[in-house]
């Protein structure tokens, strides 16, 4: 029984094993913080809408390594983001960078946000309008009743 | 002007934008590299680790890089279409890249469903894939006299993309 207890007791200090987000390679804590920022930032080609942090397809893990050597390397974030998009085009990047042809992606909420709010003021303003009159038209009536 | 005018121009045209993006493919991602040159690289070949294979042998030829892998299942799709090409008579050079394979699997591939390729270079860590921007394999690059990528192809090349796409492109190059 003394032995059971004593395998109980101990089974309480076990502590799982938590599994890291991102596997640290690279020991380095500083190169592993600017890893993730730039990890999450970008798109996995295989799973597209995973960022490569977080895709463990083939591809992905062969890109962390990529990314991860740059940083070793001495590479800025921008220059990183750079060897990427020129292989893999604006596409890898989650927020893509503003040019002509991305001017209604980034402005088009915007200007529809524009439009409905025209559309509300206008509607109002009218709205108003025929209430008004409505109102005259009761006062009118009472001040007809009233003679 | 009818008051329905207005909601019924704002939604056709709302299903106008729709049914074009409908037809489009969302997996395909328009490769930056068309019309630039080739990245060079140097990597063992696949039948012989003492023998290199550099993008520089094939300057002023128009070639095709196909890169492909045992474990690639569309490859093997693709592969007949291949192997019929390079029986042809106009047929340019067709350079294997054995993307992410094992040697030994590389090979026996190649013995079991026919070799189209002037020669297949290793690339086993993936990173010559990584320098064209391969994310699906298999993937094609017709590369003219000038060492630029002039069309790319994703994913299995079937017999009437050769026709419709490739084969017109690479008689212009020749020219």
């Amino acid at each position: 029984m003394k032995w059971l207890l004593a395998a109980l007791t101990a089974l309480c200090f076990i502590q799982p094993a938590l599994p890291s987000p991102a596997a640290p390679l690279a020991e380095d804590p500083v190169i592993e913080q600017r890893f993730n920022h730039i990890a999450e930032e970008l798109r996995c080609l295989v799973c597209q809408n995973e960022s490569l942090a977080g895709s463990r397809a083939e591809l992905a893990m062969d890109l962390k390594r990529e990314v991860r050597d740059l940083i070793k390397a001495g590479k800025t974030d921008a220059q990183v983001k750079e060897f990427l998009v020129t292989r893999y085009g604006d596409f890898v990047l989650y927020r893509p960078p503003l040019k002509p042809t991305t001017y209604l992606l980034w402005a088009g909420p915007f200007a529809l946000q524009l439009v409905g709010i025209a559309l509300l003021v206008r509607y109002l303003r009218r709205r108003n309008r025929k209430d008004g009159r409505k109102a005259l038209n009761e006062a009118e009536k009472e001040r007809v009743d009233a003679l | 002007m009818n008051k329905f005018t207005l909601p019924l121009v704002a939604f056709t045209a709302l299903v106008a934008v729709l049914a074009v993006g409908l037809t489009l493919n969302p997996r395909a991602v328009p490769s930056p590299l068309i019309g630039k040159p080739a990245p060079d690289f140097k990597v063992a070949r696949l039948d012989d680790p003492n023998l290199e294979f550099s993008t520089g042998d094939m300057a002023g030829k128009v070639w095709l890089l196909n890169v492909w892998a045992s474990w690639c299942v569309a490859c093997r799709e693709e592969h007949p279409v291949l192997v019929a090409y390079a029986k042809s008579e106009s047929a340019v050079p067709i350079i294997g890249l054995n993307y992410k394979d094992k040697r030994d699997d590389g090979l026996l591939w190649l013995a079991r469903y026919g070799n189209p390729y002037q020669l297949s270079a290793f690339d086993a860590d993936g990173r010559v894939g990584i320098d064209y921007g391969v994310y699906g394999v298999p993937e094609t690059y017709l590369i003219d006299k000038a060492g630029r990528i002039r069309f790319k192809q994703t994913g299995p090349i079937t017999a009437a993309a050769l026709e419709k796409n490739i084969l017109p492109l690479i008689k212009e190059l020749n020219r």
